[in-house]
Protein backbone atom coordinates (compact mmCIF):
# COMPACT_ATOMS: atom_id res chain seq x y z
CA UNK A 1 0.00 0.00 0.00
CA UNK A 2 3.03 2.25 -0.30
CA UNK A 3 1.60 3.78 -3.48
CA UNK A 4 -1.47 5.00 -1.71
CA UNK A 5 0.41 6.75 1.06
CA UNK A 6 2.66 8.33 -1.52
CA UNK A 7 -0.37 9.58 -3.43
CA UNK A 8 -1.59 11.56 -0.43
CA UNK A 9 -1.12 15.27 -0.99
CA UNK A 10 1.22 17.10 1.36
CA UNK A 11 -0.64 18.85 4.08
CA UNK A 12 0.79 22.33 4.42
CA UNK A 13 2.44 22.69 7.78
CA UNK A 14 0.49 25.59 9.09
CA UNK A 15 -0.34 26.51 12.65
CA UNK A 16 -4.06 26.22 13.06
CA UNK A 17 -4.39 29.42 15.03
CA UNK A 18 -1.99 32.25 14.44
CA UNK A 19 -1.48 34.12 17.67
CA UNK A 20 -1.91 37.78 16.73
CA UNK A 21 0.64 40.27 17.97
CA UNK A 22 -0.30 42.78 20.67
CA UNK A 23 -0.33 45.67 18.21
CA UNK A 24 -2.69 43.94 15.79
CA UNK A 25 -5.01 43.07 18.67
CA UNK A 26 -5.13 46.69 19.80
CA UNK A 27 -5.68 47.90 16.23
CA UNK A 28 -8.35 45.28 15.67
CA UNK A 29 -10.15 46.32 18.87
CA UNK A 30 -9.93 50.09 18.59
CA UNK A 31 -9.62 50.52 14.82
CA UNK A 32 -13.33 50.42 14.02
CA UNK A 33 -14.13 52.78 16.89
CA UNK A 34 -11.59 55.38 15.78
CA UNK A 35 -12.62 54.99 12.14
CA UNK A 36 -16.29 55.56 12.94
CA UNK A 37 -15.43 58.64 14.99
CA UNK A 38 -13.25 60.12 12.26
CA UNK A 39 -15.89 59.45 9.62
CA UNK A 40 -18.50 61.16 11.76
CA UNK A 41 -16.32 64.23 12.30
CA UNK A 42 -15.48 64.38 8.60
CA UNK A 43 -19.12 64.19 7.50
CA UNK A 44 -19.94 66.85 10.10
CA UNK A 45 -17.22 69.17 8.83
CA UNK A 46 -18.21 68.74 5.17
CA UNK A 47 -21.96 69.07 5.70
CA UNK A 48 -21.63 72.21 7.83
CA UNK A 49 -19.64 73.91 5.03
CA UNK A 50 -21.70 72.47 2.20
CA UNK A 51 -25.05 73.37 3.71
CA UNK A 52 -23.86 76.73 5.03
CA UNK A 53 -25.01 76.12 8.61
CA UNK A 54 -24.45 79.11 10.88
CA UNK A 55 -21.63 78.67 13.41
CA UNK A 56 -24.06 79.83 16.09
CA UNK A 57 -26.17 76.76 15.45
CA UNK A 58 -23.62 74.06 14.69
CA UNK A 59 -19.96 75.01 14.42
CA UNK A 60 -17.72 72.74 12.32
CA UNK A 61 -15.33 70.46 14.25
CA UNK A 62 -12.34 72.50 13.08
CA UNK A 63 -13.73 75.55 14.83
CA UNK A 64 -14.31 73.54 18.01
CA UNK A 65 -10.69 72.37 17.93
CA UNK A 66 -9.50 75.97 17.50
CA UNK A 67 -11.62 77.02 20.46
CA UNK A 68 -10.32 74.11 22.50
CA UNK A 69 -6.72 75.05 21.80
CA UNK A 70 -7.31 78.76 22.31
CA UNK A 71 -9.12 78.38 25.64
CA UNK A 72 -7.06 75.42 26.77
CA UNK A 73 -5.92 76.74 30.18
CA UNK A 74 -9.42 78.02 30.96
CA UNK A 75 -11.04 74.72 29.98
CA UNK A 76 -8.50 72.66 31.89
CA UNK A 77 -9.09 74.70 35.02
CA UNK A 78 -12.81 74.07 34.65
CA UNK A 79 -12.16 70.37 34.09
CA UNK A 80 -10.02 70.20 37.23
CA UNK A 81 -12.86 71.75 39.22
CA UNK A 82 -15.50 69.38 37.84
CA UNK A 83 -13.21 66.36 38.09
CA UNK A 84 -12.34 67.16 41.69
CA UNK A 85 -15.98 67.36 42.68
CA UNK A 86 -16.93 64.24 40.74
CA UNK A 87 -14.09 62.09 42.04
CA UNK A 88 -14.65 63.22 45.62
CA UNK A 89 -18.39 62.55 45.34
CA UNK A 90 -17.73 59.16 43.76
CA UNK A 91 -15.27 58.19 46.48
CA UNK A 92 -17.75 59.28 49.13
CA UNK A 93 -20.50 57.26 47.39
CA UNK A 94 -18.34 54.13 47.27
CA UNK A 95 -17.37 54.33 50.94
CA UNK A 96 -20.83 55.32 52.21
CA UNK A 97 -22.59 52.87 49.87
CA UNK A 98 -20.53 49.92 51.09
CA UNK A 99 -20.82 50.93 54.74
CA UNK A 100 -24.56 51.55 54.32
CA UNK A 101 -24.92 48.16 52.65
CA UNK A 102 -23.12 46.52 55.54
CA UNK A 103 -25.38 48.29 58.02
CA UNK A 104 -28.56 47.34 56.18
CA UNK A 105 -27.63 43.66 55.96
CA UNK A 106 -26.80 43.36 59.66
CA UNK A 107 -30.36 42.82 60.71
CA UNK A 108 -33.72 42.56 59.02
CA UNK A 109 -35.07 45.31 61.29
CA UNK A 110 -32.34 47.76 60.30
CA UNK A 111 -33.30 47.13 56.70
CA UNK A 112 -36.99 47.70 57.47
CA UNK A 113 -36.08 50.89 59.28
CA UNK A 114 -33.86 52.45 56.63
CA UNK A 115 -34.41 50.89 53.22
CA UNK A 116 -37.63 52.78 52.33
CA UNK A 117 -35.89 56.05 53.14
CA UNK A 118 -32.95 55.12 50.96
CA UNK A 119 -35.41 54.59 48.12
CA UNK A 120 -37.13 57.90 48.93
CA UNK A 121 -33.74 59.58 48.65
CA UNK A 122 -33.23 57.93 45.28
CA UNK A 123 -36.60 58.83 43.76
CA UNK A 124 -36.57 62.47 44.85
CA UNK A 125 -35.28 64.44 41.84
CA UNK A 126 -31.90 65.90 42.66
CA UNK A 127 -32.73 69.08 40.76
CA UNK A 128 -35.53 69.68 43.24
CA UNK A 129 -33.33 69.56 46.32
CA UNK A 130 -30.35 71.31 44.75
CA UNK A 131 -31.42 74.90 45.61
CA UNK A 132 -32.00 73.85 49.21
CA UNK A 133 -28.61 72.21 49.53
CA UNK A 134 -26.90 75.24 48.00
CA UNK A 135 -28.63 77.49 50.54
CA UNK A 136 -27.64 75.23 53.42
CA UNK A 137 -23.94 75.14 52.62
CA UNK A 138 -23.89 78.84 51.74
CA UNK A 139 -22.96 80.53 48.50
CA UNK A 140 -19.35 80.90 49.60
CA UNK A 141 -19.02 77.10 49.69
CA UNK A 142 -20.85 76.11 46.53
CA UNK A 143 -18.27 73.36 45.85
CA UNK A 144 -19.47 71.54 48.97
CA UNK A 145 -23.07 71.78 47.81
CA UNK A 146 -22.10 70.37 44.41
CA UNK A 147 -20.23 67.55 46.07
CA UNK A 148 -23.20 66.66 48.27
CA UNK A 149 -25.55 66.70 45.27
CA UNK A 150 -23.26 64.56 43.11
CA UNK A 151 -22.88 62.17 46.04
CA UNK A 152 -26.67 61.97 46.48
CA UNK A 153 -27.03 60.79 42.89
CA UNK A 154 -24.11 58.37 42.98
CA UNK A 155 -24.89 56.88 46.39
CA UNK A 156 -27.95 54.73 45.70
CA UNK A 157 -26.63 52.30 43.06
CA UNK A 158 -23.65 51.70 45.30
CA UNK A 159 -25.90 50.96 48.26
CA UNK A 160 -28.41 48.83 46.38
CA UNK A 161 -25.72 46.72 44.72
CA UNK A 162 -23.82 46.20 47.94
CA UNK A 163 -26.98 45.09 49.73
CA UNK A 164 -27.86 42.67 46.96
CA UNK A 165 -24.30 41.38 46.76
CA UNK A 166 -24.01 40.75 50.47
CA UNK A 167 -27.25 38.79 50.38
CA UNK A 168 -26.30 36.74 47.35
CA UNK A 169 -23.85 34.30 48.96
CA UNK A 170 -24.64 30.77 47.81
CA UNK A 171 -26.42 28.50 50.34
CA UNK A 172 -24.02 25.66 49.81
CA UNK A 173 -21.05 27.90 50.51
CA UNK A 174 -22.79 29.15 53.64
CA UNK A 175 -23.10 25.54 54.77
CA UNK A 176 -19.34 25.15 54.35
CA UNK A 177 -18.81 28.13 56.65
CA UNK A 178 -21.29 26.75 59.20
CA UNK A 179 -19.63 23.33 59.13
CA UNK A 180 -16.27 24.84 60.05
CA UNK A 181 -17.87 27.05 62.70
CA UNK A 182 -16.73 30.24 61.03
CA UNK A 183 -17.14 33.35 63.16
CA UNK A 184 -19.33 36.20 62.00
CA UNK A 185 -16.27 38.12 60.86
CA UNK A 186 -14.78 35.10 59.05
CA UNK A 187 -18.07 34.47 57.31
CA UNK A 188 -18.13 38.08 56.17
CA UNK A 189 -14.49 38.25 55.17
CA UNK A 190 -14.22 34.89 53.40
CA UNK A 191 -17.70 34.44 51.95
CA UNK A 192 -20.00 37.44 51.92
CA UNK A 193 -17.50 40.05 50.81
CA UNK A 194 -15.93 38.13 47.92
CA UNK A 195 -19.40 36.97 46.81
CA UNK A 196 -20.56 40.59 46.86
CA UNK A 197 -17.54 41.94 44.99
CA UNK A 198 -18.96 41.60 41.44
CA UNK A 199 -22.11 43.41 42.57
CA UNK A 200 -20.14 46.14 44.34
CA UNK A 201 -17.98 46.71 41.26
CA UNK A 202 -21.03 46.94 39.02
CA UNK A 203 -22.46 49.46 41.47
CA UNK A 204 -19.23 51.43 41.33
CA UNK A 205 -19.34 51.59 37.53
CA UNK A 206 -22.90 52.88 37.48
CA UNK A 207 -22.23 55.27 40.31
CA UNK A 208 -19.06 56.68 38.72
CA UNK A 209 -20.92 57.88 35.65
CA UNK A 210 -23.80 59.10 37.81
CA UNK A 211 -21.33 61.16 39.84
CA UNK A 212 -20.29 62.96 36.65
CA UNK A 213 -23.91 63.60 35.71
CA UNK A 214 -24.75 64.65 39.26
CA UNK A 215 -21.83 67.05 39.45
CA UNK A 216 -22.72 68.70 36.15
CA UNK A 217 -26.45 69.01 36.83
CA UNK A 218 -25.75 70.43 40.27
CA UNK A 219 -23.49 73.03 38.72
CA UNK A 220 -26.22 74.01 36.26
CA UNK A 221 -28.70 74.43 39.09
CA UNK A 222 -26.24 76.33 41.27
CA UNK A 223 -25.20 78.28 38.16
CA UNK A 224 -24.62 81.60 39.88
CA UNK A 225 -21.11 82.21 38.67
CA UNK A 226 -19.63 81.14 41.96
CA UNK A 227 -18.84 77.73 40.52
CA UNK A 228 -16.19 77.43 37.85
CA UNK A 229 -16.61 73.91 36.45
CA UNK A 230 -17.24 72.70 32.92
CA UNK A 231 -21.00 73.02 33.27
CA UNK A 232 -20.55 76.67 34.13
CA UNK A 233 -18.34 77.10 31.05
CA UNK A 234 -21.23 75.75 28.97
CA UNK A 235 -23.76 78.08 30.60
CA UNK A 236 -21.48 81.08 30.34
CA UNK A 237 -20.47 80.36 26.71
CA UNK A 238 -24.15 79.94 25.89
CA UNK A 239 -25.03 83.39 27.13
CA UNK A 240 -22.08 84.79 25.19
CA UNK A 241 -23.17 82.84 22.08
CA UNK A 242 -19.72 81.23 21.99
CA UNK A 243 -21.11 77.97 20.62
CA UNK A 244 -17.72 76.45 19.63
CA UNK A 245 -16.56 76.77 23.24
CA UNK A 246 -19.80 75.14 24.41
CA UNK A 247 -18.97 72.19 22.21
CA UNK A 248 -15.36 72.16 23.38
CA UNK A 249 -16.50 71.97 27.02
CA UNK A 250 -19.03 69.29 26.10
CA UNK A 251 -16.37 67.13 24.44
CA UNK A 252 -14.02 67.44 27.37
CA UNK A 253 -16.87 66.41 29.64
CA UNK A 254 -17.60 63.31 27.51
CA UNK A 255 -13.94 62.34 27.44
CA UNK A 256 -13.73 62.74 31.19
CA UNK A 257 -16.83 60.55 31.65
CA UNK A 258 -15.36 57.93 29.33
CA UNK A 259 -12.07 57.98 31.21
CA UNK A 260 -13.85 57.34 34.51
CA UNK A 261 -15.91 54.53 32.99
CA UNK A 262 -12.81 52.97 31.48
CA UNK A 263 -10.92 53.22 34.76
CA UNK A 264 -13.65 51.53 36.79
CA UNK A 265 -13.96 48.83 34.11
CA UNK A 266 -10.22 48.22 34.37
CA UNK A 267 -10.45 47.83 38.13
CA UNK A 268 -13.36 45.44 37.71
CA UNK A 269 -11.57 43.33 35.11
CA UNK A 270 -8.48 43.21 37.29
CA UNK A 271 -10.27 42.12 40.46
CA UNK A 272 -12.54 39.52 38.86
CA UNK A 273 -10.25 38.37 36.09
CA UNK A 274 -9.81 34.74 36.99
CA UNK A 275 -12.98 33.64 38.60
CA UNK A 276 -16.04 35.56 37.49
CA UNK A 277 -18.12 34.73 34.43
CA UNK A 278 -18.45 38.37 33.39
CA UNK A 279 -14.71 38.69 32.79
CA UNK A 280 -14.13 35.37 31.06
CA UNK A 281 -15.34 36.38 27.62
CA UNK A 282 -15.76 33.49 25.19
CA UNK A 283 -13.08 31.42 26.86
CA UNK A 284 -14.12 27.90 27.81
CA UNK B 1 -24.65 -3.08 75.01
CA UNK B 2 -21.82 -1.31 73.32
CA UNK B 3 -21.19 0.68 76.50
CA UNK B 4 -19.71 -2.45 78.06
CA UNK B 5 -16.73 -2.44 75.75
CA UNK B 6 -14.91 0.85 75.35
CA UNK B 7 -13.34 -0.37 72.12
CA UNK B 8 -16.70 -0.32 70.42
CA UNK B 9 -17.53 3.29 71.32
CA UNK B 10 -19.34 4.56 68.25
CA UNK B 11 -17.91 7.55 66.39
CA UNK B 12 -21.42 8.84 66.02
CA UNK B 13 -24.59 7.80 67.72
CA UNK B 14 -28.16 8.80 66.94
CA UNK B 15 -30.79 7.78 69.44
CA UNK B 16 -34.50 8.07 68.84
CA UNK B 17 -33.94 11.04 66.57
CA UNK B 18 -36.96 12.93 65.22
CA UNK B 19 -37.07 15.74 62.73
CA UNK B 20 -40.34 17.58 62.26
CA UNK B 21 -40.53 20.64 60.02
CA UNK B 22 -42.53 23.68 61.15
CA UNK B 23 -45.22 22.83 58.61
CA UNK B 24 -45.77 19.46 60.31
CA UNK B 25 -43.91 17.25 57.84
CA UNK B 26 -42.17 14.42 59.67
CA UNK B 27 -38.80 14.05 57.96
CA UNK B 28 -37.33 11.56 60.42
CA UNK B 29 -39.01 9.30 62.97
CA UNK B 30 -37.30 7.28 65.74
CA UNK B 31 -33.93 7.08 64.08
CA UNK B 32 -31.35 4.86 65.81
CA UNK B 33 -27.93 4.67 64.20
CA UNK B 34 -24.52 3.81 65.62
CA UNK B 35 -21.51 4.22 63.39
CA UNK B 36 -18.29 2.60 64.60
CA UNK B 37 -14.70 3.57 63.90
CA UNK B 38 -13.46 2.49 60.50
CA UNK B 39 -16.90 1.70 59.11
CA UNK B 40 -18.12 2.69 55.68
CA UNK B 41 -21.89 2.99 56.09
CA UNK B 42 -24.26 3.86 53.26
CA UNK B 43 -27.65 5.42 53.86
CA UNK B 44 -29.81 4.23 50.98
CA UNK B 45 -33.38 5.11 50.24
CA UNK B 46 -35.88 6.75 47.91
CA UNK B 47 -36.07 10.54 47.68
CA UNK B 48 -37.82 12.08 50.63
CA UNK B 49 -36.75 9.37 53.07
CA UNK B 50 -34.75 11.89 55.08
CA UNK B 51 -31.31 10.40 54.42
CA UNK B 52 -29.81 13.78 53.52
CA UNK B 53 -31.56 15.37 56.50
CA UNK B 54 -30.06 12.74 58.81
CA UNK B 55 -26.63 13.54 57.41
CA UNK B 56 -27.11 17.28 57.82
CA UNK B 57 -28.13 16.72 61.46
CA UNK B 58 -25.04 14.55 61.95
CA UNK B 59 -22.93 17.44 60.61
CA UNK B 60 -24.68 20.03 62.75
CA UNK B 61 -26.01 21.80 59.64
CA UNK B 62 -29.61 21.10 60.69
CA UNK B 63 -31.29 20.84 64.06
CA UNK B 64 -33.16 17.75 65.20
CA UNK B 65 -36.56 18.10 66.88
CA UNK B 66 -36.27 15.34 69.47
CA UNK B 67 -33.93 12.56 70.50
CA UNK B 68 -30.20 12.59 71.08
CA UNK B 69 -27.14 12.71 68.95
CA UNK B 70 -23.53 12.29 69.90
CA UNK B 71 -20.91 13.50 67.47
CA UNK B 72 -17.18 12.82 67.52
CA UNK B 73 -15.46 14.69 70.33
CA UNK B 74 -18.78 15.74 71.76
CA UNK B 75 -19.77 15.09 75.34
CA UNK B 76 -23.27 16.13 76.21
CA UNK B 77 -22.81 15.53 79.94
CA UNK B 78 -19.72 17.73 80.08
CA UNK B 79 -21.23 20.20 77.63
CA UNK B 80 -18.39 19.81 75.15
CA UNK B 81 -19.33 20.71 71.58
CA UNK B 82 -17.71 19.04 68.59
CA UNK B 83 -14.57 20.83 67.46
CA UNK B 84 -14.64 22.28 63.96
CA UNK B 85 -12.90 19.89 61.62
CA UNK B 86 -13.82 16.71 63.54
CA UNK B 87 -16.42 16.15 60.86
CA UNK B 88 -15.76 16.43 57.14
CA UNK B 89 -18.66 16.93 54.76
CA UNK B 90 -18.80 16.41 51.02
CA UNK B 91 -21.89 18.03 49.55
CA UNK B 92 -23.92 17.10 46.49
CA UNK B 93 -22.41 20.11 44.78
CA UNK B 94 -18.66 20.68 45.06
CA UNK B 95 -19.43 23.98 46.84
CA UNK B 96 -16.04 25.50 46.14
CA UNK B 97 -15.35 29.22 46.51
CA UNK B 98 -15.06 30.39 42.90
CA UNK B 99 -12.67 33.19 43.89
CA UNK B 100 -10.16 30.86 45.54
CA UNK B 101 -7.60 28.66 43.81
CA UNK B 102 -7.71 24.90 44.35
CA UNK B 103 -5.00 25.24 46.99
CA UNK B 104 -6.81 28.00 48.85
CA UNK B 105 -10.13 26.16 48.72
CA UNK B 106 -8.55 23.17 50.43
CA UNK B 107 -6.69 25.47 52.84
CA UNK B 108 -9.93 27.22 53.86
CA UNK B 109 -10.93 24.93 56.78
CA UNK B 110 -7.43 25.26 58.25
CA UNK B 111 -7.47 28.99 57.69
CA UNK B 112 -10.78 29.28 59.54
CA UNK B 113 -9.17 27.30 62.35
CA UNK B 114 -6.46 29.95 62.54
CA UNK B 115 -3.60 28.09 60.83
CA UNK B 116 -1.26 30.21 58.70
CA UNK B 117 -0.86 29.44 55.02
CA UNK B 118 2.78 28.43 55.46
CA UNK B 119 1.99 26.09 58.35
CA UNK B 120 -0.85 24.50 56.40
CA UNK B 121 0.99 24.23 53.08
CA UNK B 122 2.44 20.75 53.68
CA UNK B 123 -0.91 19.25 54.74
CA UNK B 124 -2.76 20.87 51.85
CA UNK B 125 -0.19 19.73 49.31
CA UNK B 126 -0.25 16.19 50.73
CA UNK B 127 -4.01 15.83 50.55
CA UNK B 128 -4.11 17.30 47.02
CA UNK B 129 -1.51 14.74 46.02
CA UNK B 130 -3.63 11.97 47.53
CA UNK B 131 -6.75 12.93 45.57
CA UNK B 132 -4.69 13.19 42.38
CA UNK B 133 -4.60 16.95 41.98
CA UNK B 134 -0.92 17.59 42.69
CA UNK B 135 -0.47 19.71 39.57
CA UNK B 136 -3.53 21.88 40.06
CA UNK B 137 -2.70 24.05 43.07
CA UNK B 138 -3.16 27.31 41.18
CA UNK B 139 -6.18 26.36 39.06
CA UNK B 140 -9.51 27.93 39.74
CA UNK B 141 -12.69 25.84 40.17
CA UNK B 142 -14.17 27.00 36.87
CA UNK B 143 -11.15 25.58 35.07
CA UNK B 144 -11.80 22.06 36.39
CA UNK B 145 -14.09 19.24 35.25
CA UNK B 146 -16.95 18.04 37.46
CA UNK B 147 -14.94 15.06 38.70
CA UNK B 148 -11.93 17.21 39.55
CA UNK B 149 -14.08 19.71 41.42
CA UNK B 150 -15.46 16.83 43.48
CA UNK B 151 -11.90 15.72 44.23
CA UNK B 152 -11.10 19.21 45.50
CA UNK B 153 -14.23 19.03 47.64
CA UNK B 154 -13.13 15.67 49.07
CA UNK B 155 -9.64 17.05 49.72
CA UNK B 156 -11.15 20.00 51.59
CA UNK B 157 -13.26 17.63 53.71
CA UNK B 158 -10.23 15.48 54.56
CA UNK B 159 -7.64 18.20 55.17
CA UNK B 160 -8.67 18.60 58.82
CA UNK B 161 -8.18 14.84 59.32
CA UNK B 162 -11.79 14.37 60.48
CA UNK B 163 -12.85 11.42 62.63
CA UNK B 164 -16.00 11.18 60.56
CA UNK B 165 -16.51 11.88 56.87
CA UNK B 166 -20.07 12.55 55.73
CA UNK B 167 -20.88 12.38 52.04
CA UNK B 168 -24.22 13.48 50.59
CA UNK B 169 -24.69 11.88 47.16
CA UNK B 170 -21.35 13.36 46.15
CA UNK B 171 -21.08 11.59 42.81
CA UNK B 172 -24.69 11.96 41.64
CA UNK B 173 -23.82 14.62 39.07
CA UNK B 174 -20.88 12.75 37.57
CA UNK B 175 -20.93 10.50 34.51
CA UNK B 176 -20.65 6.76 35.16
CA UNK B 177 -17.04 6.35 34.07
CA UNK B 178 -15.86 9.20 36.29
CA UNK B 179 -18.07 7.95 39.10
CA UNK B 180 -16.60 4.44 39.03
CA UNK B 181 -13.08 5.78 39.03
CA UNK B 182 -13.63 8.25 41.83
CA UNK B 183 -15.52 5.61 43.89
CA UNK B 184 -12.54 3.31 43.74
CA UNK B 185 -10.18 6.14 44.64
CA UNK B 186 -12.41 7.01 47.56
CA UNK B 187 -12.15 3.43 48.88
CA UNK B 188 -8.37 3.57 48.67
CA UNK B 189 -8.39 6.91 50.47
CA UNK B 190 -10.71 5.56 53.16
CA UNK B 191 -8.45 2.57 53.72
CA UNK B 192 -5.30 4.66 53.75
CA UNK B 193 -6.64 7.20 56.25
CA UNK B 194 -8.60 4.73 58.37
CA UNK B 195 -11.46 7.21 58.59
CA UNK B 196 -15.12 6.50 59.16
CA UNK B 197 -17.60 7.32 56.40
CA UNK B 198 -21.34 7.80 56.20
CA UNK B 199 -22.32 7.91 52.55
CA UNK B 200 -25.79 8.94 51.40
CA UNK B 201 -26.85 7.55 48.02
CA UNK B 202 -29.83 6.41 46.02
CA UNK B 203 -27.79 3.94 44.00
CA UNK B 204 -27.91 0.29 45.04
CA UNK B 205 -24.81 -0.53 43.01
CA UNK B 206 -22.79 2.33 44.44
CA UNK B 207 -23.72 1.40 48.00
CA UNK B 208 -22.84 -2.28 47.57
CA UNK B 209 -19.53 -1.46 45.91
CA UNK B 210 -18.44 1.00 48.59
CA UNK B 211 -19.83 0.05 51.97
CA UNK B 212 -19.44 -2.63 54.55
CA UNK B 213 -22.89 -1.79 55.91
CA UNK B 214 -25.96 -0.50 54.08
CA UNK B 215 -28.78 1.09 56.04
CA UNK B 216 -32.01 1.18 54.02
CA UNK B 217 -34.52 3.92 54.73
CA UNK B 218 -38.18 4.42 53.78
CA UNK B 219 -40.10 7.65 53.32
CA UNK B 220 -43.16 9.24 54.95
CA UNK B 221 -42.09 9.30 57.67
CA UNK B 222 -38.35 8.93 57.13
CA UNK B 223 -37.18 5.85 59.03
CA UNK B 224 -34.76 2.94 58.91
CA UNK B 225 -36.36 -0.30 57.76
CA UNK B 226 -33.37 -2.58 57.73
CA UNK B 227 -29.70 -3.01 57.10
CA UNK B 228 -27.48 -5.34 55.13
CA UNK B 229 -23.80 -6.03 55.73
CA UNK B 230 -21.45 -6.42 52.80
CA UNK B 231 -18.66 -8.69 54.02
CA UNK B 232 -16.63 -8.73 50.80
CA UNK B 233 -13.02 -7.89 51.64
CA UNK B 234 -11.25 -4.67 50.72
CA UNK B 235 -9.48 -3.54 48.62
CA UNK B 236 -12.25 -3.78 46.08
CA UNK B 237 -11.63 -2.86 42.49
CA UNK B 238 -13.65 -2.96 39.28
CA UNK B 239 -13.52 -6.78 39.20
CA UNK B 240 -15.63 -6.87 42.37
CA UNK B 241 -18.53 -5.61 40.28
CA UNK B 242 -18.39 -8.83 38.24
CA UNK B 243 -18.55 -11.28 41.14
CA UNK B 244 -21.50 -13.46 42.21
CA UNK B 245 -21.12 -12.00 45.67
CA UNK B 246 -21.64 -8.46 44.37
CA UNK B 247 -24.69 -9.50 42.35
CA UNK B 248 -26.18 -11.32 45.34
CA UNK B 249 -25.76 -8.30 47.57
CA UNK B 250 -27.27 -6.00 44.95
CA UNK B 251 -30.27 -8.32 44.76
CA UNK B 252 -30.71 -8.35 48.54
CA UNK B 253 -30.41 -4.59 48.83
CA UNK B 254 -32.80 -4.06 45.91
CA UNK B 255 -35.29 -6.38 47.60
CA UNK B 256 -35.10 -4.40 50.82
CA UNK B 257 -35.40 -1.15 48.90
CA UNK B 258 -38.51 -2.43 47.11
CA UNK B 259 -40.03 -3.15 50.51
CA UNK B 260 -39.08 0.35 51.56
CA UNK B 261 -40.92 1.76 48.57
CA UNK B 262 -44.04 -0.31 49.24
CA UNK B 263 -44.26 0.28 52.98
Amino acid sequence: MADETAALPETPQKRLVERPSRLTTVLRETGPTVAAGLAFVLIWEISVHALGVSKFVLPPPSMIVVSMVGDFPYLMKALAYTAGITVAAFAAAVVSGILGGLLLTQHKDVERMLWPYAIALQVTPMVAIAPLVIIWVGLDRVWLGLMILAWLVAFFPMLANTVQGLKSADRGLQDVMTLYQASRWQRFRHLQLPAALPYILTGARISSSLAVIGGVVAEFVAGSGSSTGLAWVIVESGTMLDVPRMFAALFILSIFGLAIWWLTSMVQARLLSRWHESELGGER
Amino acid sequence: MTDMSPKLQPVMRMQNLDKVYPNGTVALKNLFLDVHPGEFVSLLGPSGCGKSTALKIAAGLAEHSAGRIQRPGEDEAKGIRARAGEIGFVFQEPNLMPWLSVFDNVYLPLKLAGLSRTDAAADVAAILETVGLAGFHDSYPRELSGGMKMRVSIARALVTKPKLLLMDEPFAALDEITRNKISQDLLELWQATGSTVIFVTHSVFESVFLSNRIVVMAARPGRIIGEIGVDAPYPRDASFRLTQDYAAHCRDVSGLLTRAMES
